[in-house]
């Protein structure tokens, strides 16, 4: 059913027409005068506030490792699908750190998929994958838009750590052999 | 061995000859009354005394444990499944104390007990959720923890791994441990397909107990002292028996892994598939953990009347075919690309016009019955010659079977061979060289290898090939028709005792590969012109009320484990 809704009918204030163009003009000339909010967007680039979540990248560590050990959290907690990681398997090329065991043989992200959500660096056991500050991310292909693990990481660059591993590592030789001399 | 097992032969033996004993008892777990039988089977399958753990499983209590398997016998030295109990007060007239209300006076145990190794009482009350059981498990947990390396992102037991699981449930939220930890071996090789970390054990010698008193290799001990405890083999000795891969099922943490799947896959993507392994007669029940099409693993099932929990190396290993790049994936006509409909037509046209007796078939014990019985029927219609090809190997003395096909009966019982496979290969032989058989239907057999030349198979009229993979007589095939591994296809195989089991597609096949019981159903369809249910439940049911040996299963009847028949 339809309902006719009767319009008002204009008073003479209103018909004059003239007054409310008036009112518009002066909000136009309000903000003429004031400072400018927009910007001048390729050439002048927006201060991107901390916290910002943006594309996420691989981080290496301050010794140049990879820090991905392909546990595949990331792969897991991915709502849209946009990690896929190909692991070592048993004869996959040794880890940047020898004690760290594995890393992704492969590491795309679907850059087109991604929602920029940050599920993969807060699960991320390793502090291997951050959401950096880049938001505008273009390519002329669906395909120039996967990055690859050689991407990701050029892009996400050095993030200091605790370095857990190294940690590991030095433990384990300070201790005696094993098992120790009796 | 244990206590258990020790206090409770004498139980036994005095409730079996004094009188009649009840064959049931009642008790307590946290204050729910449950019945249990006095005697269970224990991990030989010999009735023993019903233990606290088994009768809290009856209840639907869980009682976290790690050493304790149903199938390997009890260690007791985990200490994960200690709960408190408490037995009924007992006067001097050996007759149970009442409360004023009428309830018998519980007497609570001074002490916890591990439940997988005490026998259940009349009467006995099991608390499993008090404060000090809560506080006990937590206390166990911090243990197992103190040396373990919490490598949990590159460990492949993540995901099925009970120290996780029990950590969640029953742990502390943080650690207490500032001291370094005792840093074992890692990532060492114990034998050619296990690769062993000696942080990562938390020593509950389930590895031990199973290759020794299971598989009767003695391969694996104990090394060391305290703190540097480790499992090792002998010296110069590997850990190589074919039933070491079960090691890795039942590690309950990531101490042993198998080097096949490590780290190819997250367990928590696999899609785990029920099936039946293919690798010999035994017909040991799997599950195949696959991944967007890919296999990445089979494990074992547990089905007390085929394989108990476990399966051999070899079984286990044996799916890497299904991924080779050489797989057969298109219809082909006389060599030539082709379609299913074309191929179908043509075939339907060719065996229309031939009349019996001048066809012959050759199927593989490797089809499944649904797919055995389709071709029995073509071989009815045509009054045709067929036999399959029997595939033979070394068994050993647990599971593997000298029969490595894993459908012989199953081919037998539809009527495609005698009880003796193979013998009816020579007379269809002959008749190919004599010209009296004019088209051979080939399902998943290479017949070069078995004294058909390729001369031979050229100057066939007809040549209706199935396979899998590429051979000397796909090549020759005039009509060559891709199908599936059992992986890719459901069906049901009947193993060397006369077990009618299930199997499911885990994958789809490659392709344009098919399933051999689609293809064959619509074949035989239109050559008979009888008409065949297009679904395998149907397909089935069809069989089961034409072959005698099947009568009265039914598809959804098989279950999960299988149904006996007579053989």
């Amino acid at each position: 059913m339809t309902t006719v809704v009767k319009r008002k009918p204009l008073n003479l204030w209103e018909r004059l027409y003239l007054p409310a163009v008036w009112g518009g003009l002066k909000v136009t000339l309000r903000h003429f005068f004031r400072r400018k909010v927009t910007l001048q967007y390729p050439e002048e680039k927006w201060v991107v506030p901390e916290g910002y979540r943006g594309a996420p990248y691989l981080v290496r560590d301050q010794d140049g490792n990879t820090k991905c050990v392909s546990c595949q959290l990331c792969e897991f907690v991915c709502p849209p699908k946009a990690i896929r990681i190909v692991p070592p398997g048993p004869d996959g090329p040794p880890a940047d750190r020898p004690n760290a065991e594995k890393m992704p043989l492969e590491f795309e992200i679907d850059m087109l998929r991604c929602i920029f959500c940050g599920f993969c660096q807060e699960v991320c056991p390793e502090e291997a994958i951050f959401l950096m500050k880049d938001y505008s991310l273009t390519g002329t292909s669906r395909q120039e838009m996967i990055y690859n693990k050689e991407k990701l990481l050029a892009l996400g660059g050095v993030h200091a750590g605790i370095q857990k591993w190294k940690h590991k590592l030095e433990e384990a030789r300070a201790q005696e052999d094993f098992p120790p001399p009796t | 061995m244990s206590a258990g097992s020790l206090s409770s032969n004498p139980a036994v033996t005095s409730a079996g000859s004094v009188a009649a004993p009840p064959e049931t008892l009642r008790v307590r777990v946290n204050g729910k009354e449950v019945v249990v039988p006095r005697t269970m089977p224990d991990w030989q399958g010999r009735p023993a005394p019903t233990t606290m753990l088994q009768a809290c499983e009856i209840a639907g209590v869980t009682v976290p444990h790690y050493c304790y398997h149903p199938k390997l016998p009890v260690a007791g030295n985990c200490r994960m499944c200690l709960v408190e109990y408490g037995t009924p007060a007992l006067g001097p007239d050996r007759q149970p104390i009442l409360n004023p209300d009428g309830t018998p006076r519980i007497v609570r145990s001074p002490r916890p007990a591990i439940a997988c190794a005490t026998p259940v009482s009349p009467g006995m009350e099991i608390y499993t959720d008090t404060p000090g059981v809560r506080a006990m498990r937590a206390g166990v947990l911090e243990f197992l923890l103190i040396n373990h390396p919490l490598d949990c992102p590159i460990c492949d037991q993540a995901g099925e791994c009970k120290l996780q699981e029990y950590a969640l449930d029953y742990g502390e939220s943080r650690s207490r441990f500032v001291e370094a930890k005792v840093h074992k071996p890692k990532a060492v090789l114990l034998g050619p397909r296990i690769v062993f970390d000696a942080e990562r054990c938390i020593l509950c010698t389930r590895c031990i107990r199973f290759t020794r008193d299971i598989v009767g290799d003695d391969a694996l001990g104990i090394l060391n002292r305290g703190s540097y405890n480790t499992i090792a083999t002998a010296p110069g000795r590997a850990f190589d028996n074919n039933y070491t891969l079960n090691t890795v099922d039942i590690c309950p943490v990531g101490a042993l892994t198998s080097r096949d799947f490590r780290f190819q896959m997250r367990v928590w993507f696999l899609k785990e598939t029920k099936s039946i392994c293919p690798s010999c007669g035994t017909g040991c029940n799997i599950l195949i953990g696959s991944r967007q099409g890919r296999i990445y693993r089979y494990t074992p099932r547990p089905n007390d009347a085929v394989n108990s929990h476990w399966m051999c190396d070899y079984g286990r290993l044996n799916y890497k075919w299904i991924h080779r790049p050489d797989r057969l994936q298109k219809v082909l006509i006389q060599g030539q690309p082709s379609t299913w409909e074309r191929a179908m037509l043509e075939m339907v046209q060719r065996l229309r016009q031939a009349t019996p007796g001048t066809v012959a078939i050759v199927a593989s014990a490797r089809l499944s019955n649904e797919e055995l019985w389709l071709l029995a029927r073509l071989k009815q219609h045509f009054r045709a010659l067929s036999d399959a090809v029997p595939r033979e190997g070394e068994g050993d003395h647990l599971l593997l079977h000298p029969d490595r096909n894993p459908n012989s009966q199953g081919a037998r019982l539809t009527g495609i061979c005698y009880t003796e496979m193979g013998s009816v290969l020579p007379r269809i032989l002959d008749q190919v060289q004599k010209g009296t058989v004019r088209t051979l239907l080939v399902f998943g057999e290479d017949m070069t290898r078995h004294g058909f030349e390729p001369d031979l198979l050229q100057k066939l009229d007809t040549l209706i090939v199935s396979d899998v993979l590429p051979n000397a007589t796909t090549a020759l095939a005039h009509y060559l028709l891709p199908g599936s591994a059992p992986a890719e296809k459901s069906g049901s195989f009947t193993n060397v005792q006369g077990r009618v089991q299930r199997f499911h597609a885990a994958i789809a096949p490659p392709g344009d590969a098919r399933p051999e019981w689609e293809m064959l159903a619509e074949l035989v369809e239109k050559v008979t012109g009888q008409r065949l249910p297009s679904h395998l439940p149907g397909l089935f049911d069809a069989m089961a009320a034409a072959v005698p040996a099947y009568r009265g299963l039914t598809w959804a009847g098989l279950g999960d484990l299988g149904v006996s028949v007579p053989v």
